[in-house]
C-alpha cells in the first residue's frame, strides 16, 4: 500500500531513468534532507552535533568509500584506516603550506593524494584476489601507519607526533580549529557527504559502476565482454581511496581537531569494514545505516543510563556496551546476512503489499 | 524466522524513539560544584588507570562525606570512561562540559593535546598533573592549562641529574650510553627533545627504543637490542601494560635493576611486583607520598572504602598510583577552595577555577592541615609558571614495596625553562592565531 508505484506513469526516458523513479523514495529523501539540513541544526545541542552527527557523517562517507571498493568492485580491503590517514596528513600539509587557501578546498584536494596512493596499493589486485588481496592491503595499512609515525615532515616536526589543526577561516567564518562552532562544522561535513553520496549514486548506476559490478560478479566474463580489468580495478581503488581520504581529512579537521597516528590504525579499518558488512555490501543507504549502528548505538548506550537517571559505574556501562553491540552484530548477521540494506528492502516489499500479503 | 525479523525491526524503532531523549540535556543542580573525572578502567591501560581513578574519586568523595564538600558546597562527581582513547575522551568532554564542569583531568597526553585548544574557548581549565604538553607550563601562553608539579622535561632532567650523581658528577656522563625505552605515542615522545639536548651537553649517547601501543606486551625485540647495545643506564617512559612487561624483560636479560629508572608513571606497585624477586632495586621517580601512613588516607578508608562507597580494594590504598590520584584530587580541591576565597562565591565556574588553580599555594602548613604532611613537596603555581618545576625523589622497589631512595632532587630549571618558553612560542606560532593572554593574574 505504501510503496505501490501503480499509477506513477513515466512518459519520457528521462523520468524513467531518474535516480529515484518512485515518488515515495523522492518524498522520503526530501524528508531526510529536511531533517538533516533544518531540523537537526535548529534543535540539536553541541553534544549531539559534535559527538554523534559529525562522526556519523564522517564514518558514513568512509563506509561509502570502502563500499565502492569492496561492495561494488568486490576487492576486499583492510587499508581503509591508512587511506583515511593519507587524506588527513595531506590536508594538514596542504593547509600548512598554503595557510591562506580555503580549508574546504584543501580537504577535497587531499583525497587526490590518497587516490594516488590507493591506486599504487591496488596494483596487486590484478594478480591476487579475495583474502590474499586483503593481506596486501593490510601491508598498506602497516606501511602507511609506519610513515605517519616515522616521517616527521608529515606532522611538521611536532614533538608529540600529533597533527594539530590550526585556526582557519573561509567565507568569513571560522571553519577549523577550536573556535569553529559545531554548527559550522556540521554543515561543512553534511554538505561534503551529501555531495559525494549524490555523485556516487549516479556513478554507480552508470557505465563505470556497472563495469565494477561486472568485475565483482565474474572477472573473466567481464574481461571477455570488453571490460579492462587493470583500468577498472585501479579506478575502483582510486575512487574508493579518494572518498576515504576526504573522510579522513574531515575526521581530523572538523571533528577531532588533533590526531595521532593511532587514530588511523587497523582498528579504524575494521570499524569501517564492519559498517559496510553490517549495512550491506553494495548499497549506499547501507553505508549510512551501518555507520549509524556501529557509531551511534555505543554512544547512545553509554550516555543513556545517566540521562534517564540510572546510576551505573562508568566502566560497567562500557562493558555492557561492548556486550550489547557485539551480541547485536551477531544477531543481525544471523537474521539477515546481507545487512540492513536488505532488511530495508524486505520492509519496503512488505509495505508494498500490506495489508494483503500474498 | 519471520518473527525474529519483526523483533529486529521493533528494536530499531524502539532505539530510535529512545534516542530522541539524548538530545535533551539534564538540568544541573545549582548548589553543587560539578567535577567530571575522565577515567579508564577498561582497555590495555586499565591496570594503571584503575588505581588513579580510585584515588581521584575516593579523596573527593571523602571530602563530601566528612566535610560536606568544600566550603559547605558538595561536589558532584561523574566518571566518564575514556579507555585512554582520544576520540572517546573528546566525546566525554563534549558530553560533560555543558553541565558546568570546573576542570578536566584527561590522564592521557593524547586527550590533553586535544583539549588544550578547547580550554580557552570553553573557559574550562585543564589540569594535567605531571603529564601532557610540557610547553604548557608557560602560563603566559597557556593560561588555561596547568601541569603542576612538574613537566616531563623536568622529570627527564632529574633522571639525568640522578644518573650523574651515581656516576660521581655530571661530567662523568661523557661517553656513557643511556637507553630510553618509551611508549611510542605523544606521551613517550614528549621528553625526547630535552634528552637530546642534555645528551649533547653532557656528551652521553642516547639510545631510543620505541614500543608501539600494539607491542606493549611483547617487547622482546626491544630488549634484545638493549642486550646488544649494552647501555649503562635505562630510562623508561611507560604506562599501562607496558610497565610490567618491560620490567619482566629487563629481569630476563639480567639488566642491572639499580640502573633502570622509570618515570613517575612507571612507578606502580603492580608494575614492579610483576618482575618478581628479580625486580628488586628497580627505581622510579615520584612526587606523591609512599605508603598509607597519612591521616587523610585513614579518613578515606573510614568514610569511603569501609562505608562501601567506592570500588577500591582496601589493600591498594597507599600504592604509588593510588596516592597519585589522591594528590590530583588534593590539587582540584585546593583549587576550588582558593577560587571560593578569591571570588567569595560558593558555587564557582570554570573561570573561577582557573584563578583558583593559578593562585594555588600548597605549603607545608596546609599539607599538614589536610592530614597529608610529607605527602608531597610543597607546591606553588604562578601566572608565568604553571608547572613550577618542583623537586621529585627517587624510590626503589625492595621486592615487596617501594622505599624512598633519595632526597628531593631539583630539576635543571636553568636548562628546562628556556626550552619550555621556546616550545610554547613555537606552539603558538604553529597554531596561529593563538589567543593572546587576556586573563588577569590573581596573584
Amino acid at each position: 500500500m505504501f510503496y505501490r508505484e501503480a499509477g506513477q506513469f513515466k512518459t519520457s526516458y528521462k523520468a524513467d531513468q531518474a535516480l529515484m523513479p518512485i515518488l515515495q523514495d523522492r518524498v522520503g529523501l526530501l524528508v531526510i534532507l529536511a531533517v538533516a539540513f533544518v531540523v537537526i541544526p535548529v534543535f540539536a545541542n553541541d553534544f549531539f552535533l559534535t559527538s554523534i552527527m559529525i562522526p556519523f557523517l564522517v564514518f558514513s562517507l568512509a563506509a561509502i568509500g570502502l563500499n565502492v571498493l569492496t561492495g561494488f568492485c568486490g576487492q576486499l580491503s583492510l587499508g581503509t584506516g591508512a587511506f583515511m590517514g593519507v587524506g588527513a596528513y595531506a590536508a594538514y600539509k596542504l593547509t600548512s603550506i598554503f595557510p591562506d587557501a580555503n580549508v574546504i578546498l584543501m580537504v577535497l584536494l587531499s583525497g587526490v593524494f590518497s587516490a594516488a596512493i590507493g591506486a599504487v596499493f591496488g596494483l596487486p589486485s590484478l594478480r591476487i584476489k579475495g583474502l590474499y588481496l586483503a593481506v596486501t592491503t593490510l601491508a598498506a595499512q602497516f606501511f602507511l601507519e609506519w610513515c605517519f609515525i616515522r616521517i616527521p615532515w608529515l606532522y611538521n616536526y611536532n614533538a608529540s607526533g600529533a597533527i594539530e589543526i590550526p585556526h582557519r577561516e573561509a567565507f568569513g567564518v571560522v571553519v577549523s580549529g577550536a573556535e569553529a562552532t559545531p554548527i559550522v562544522r556540521y554543515f561543512i561535513v553534511l554538505g561534503i557527504t551529501a555531495l559525494i553520496a549524490y555523485l556516487m549514486a549516479n556513478v554507480l548506476r552508470g557505465r563505470i559502476g556497472r563495469s565494477w559490478m561486472m568485475i565483482r560478479d565474474m572477472d573473466i566474463a567481464a574481461e571477455l565482454m570488453g571490460i579492462r580489468p587493470l583500468q577498472t580495478k585501479l579506478m575502483a581503488f582510486a575512487v574508493s581511496s579518494y572518498i576515504c581520504g576526504v573522510a579522513g581529512a574531515m575526521m581530523v579537521f572538523f571533528w577531532l581537531n588533533a590526531a595521532e597516528p593511532s587514530s588511523y590504525s587497523i582498528s579504524l579499518s575494521f570499524q569501517i569494514l564492519f559498517m559496510v558488512i553490517l549495512g550491506g555490501l553494495g548499497s549506499l543507504s547501507g553505508a549510512f545505516m551501518g555507520a549509524a549502528f556501529i557509531w551511534i548505538l555505543p554512544v547512545f548506550l553509554k550516555f543513556i543510563p545517566g540521562t534517564i537517571g540510572i546510576n551505573v559505574a562508568a566502566e560497567t556501562v562500557e562493558h555492557i556496551t561492548f556486550m550489547v553491540v557485539g551480541a547485536l552484530i551477531i544477531f543481525f548477521l544471523i537474521v539477515e546476512p546481507h545487512g540492513f540494506a536488505r532488511l530495508w528492502q524486505i520492509a519496503k516489499q512488505k509495505l508494498r503489499v500490506w495489508p494483503f500479503p500474498y | 524466522m519471520k518473527s525474529i525479523k519483526q523483533i529486529a525491526l521493533g528494536t530499531a524503532v524502539a532505539l530510535g524513539v529512545g534516542f530522541s531523549g539524548l538530545a535533551t540535556t539534564v538540568a544541573q543542580a545549582e548548589d553543587a560544584n560539578y567535577v567530571p573525572l575522565l577515567t579508564y578502567r577498561t582497555g590495555p591501560f586499565a591496570a594503571s588507570g584503575i588505581h588513579i581513578a580510585n584515588g581521584m574519586h575516593d579523596y573527593l568523595k571523602m571530602l563530601n562525606e566528612r566535610d560536606g564538600g568544600i566550603g559547605g558546597v558538595k561536589l558532584e562527581l561523574e566518571e566518564c570512561e575514556t579507555g585512554y582513547n582520544a576520540q572517546k575522551g573528546v566525546e566525554c568532554y563534549e558530553a560533560t562540559k555543558g553541565k558546568g564542569a570546573l576542570v578536566y583531568n584527561p590522564y592521557s597526553t593524547g586527550i590533553t593535546l586535544q583539549l588544550i585548544p578547547k580550554a580557552g574557548v570553553d573557559k574550562i581549565p585543564v589540569l594535567s598533573m605531571g603529564y601532557g604538553l610540557s610547553a604548557a607550563a608557560d602560563g603566559s601562553v597557556f593560561p588555561w592549562v596547568f601541569n603542576v608539579p612538574d613537566t616531563y622535561w623536568d622529570g627527564a632532567s632529574v633522571v639525568i641529574k640522578y644518573i650523574g650523581e651515581q656516576e660521581g658528577g655530571l661530567d662523568n656522563l661523557k661517553g656513557k650510553k643511556i637507553g630510553y625505552i618509551f611508549l611510542d605515542a605523544g606521551y613517550g615522545r614528549e621528553p625526547i627533545p630535552l634528552l637530546e639536548q642534555l645528551a649533547e651537553k653532557y656528551g652521553f649517547e642516547l639510545l631510543q627504543y620505541p614500543v608501539g601501543v600494539k607491542e606493549m606486551q611483547n617487547q622482546s625485540s626491544q630488549w634484545l637490542n638493549v642486550r646488544r647495545d649494552r647501555p649503562d643506564y635505562m630510562v623508561m617512559w611507560g604506562w599501562g601494560a607496558m610497565n610490567p612487561t618491560a620490567i619482566k624483560e629487563a629481569v630476563k636479560i639480567r639488566f642491572p635493576m639499580d640502573k633502570f629508572i622509570g618515570v613517575w608513571w612507571s612507578a606502580g606497585d603492580d608494575d614492579a611486583a610483576a618482575g618478581g624477586e628479580g625486580a628488586k632495586g628497580y627505581k622510579a621517580m615520584n612526587f606523591s607520598g609512599v605508603g598509607s601512613d597519612f591521616p587523610a588516607l585513614d579518613d578515606i578508608k573510614k568514610h569511603v572504602v569501609d562505608a562501601g562507597l567506592s570500588s577500591t580494594d582496601a589493600s591498594s590504598i597507599g600504592g604509588t598510583l593510588y596516592n597519585r590520584g589522591v594528590l590530583n584530587s588534593v590539587i582540584i580541591a585546593e583549587g576550588i577552595r582558593t577560587a571560593q576565597e578569591l571570588t567569595g562565591k560558593k558555587v564557582i565556574t570554570g573561570e573561577d577555577m582557573r584563578m583558583g588553580l593559578e593562585a594555588l599555594n600548597l605549603d607545608e602548613a596546609r599539607l599538614k592541615e589536610l592530614g597529608l604532611a610529607g605527602f608531597a613537596h610543597p607546591m606553588k603555581v604562578t601566572c608565568e609558571d604553571h608547572a613550577g618545576s618542583h623537586p621529585v625523589f627517587i624510590q626503589e622497589w625492595d621486592g615487596k614495596q617501594w622505599r624512598q631512595a633519595s632526597g628531593w632532587i631539583e630539576p635543571m630549571t636553568d636548562i628546562v625553562r628556556p626550552l619550555l618558553e621556546a616550545a610554547a612560542a613555537e606552539y603558538a606560532e604553529k597554531n596561529a592565531p593563538w589567543p593572546v593572554r587576556t586573563e588577569p593574574c590573581p596573584n
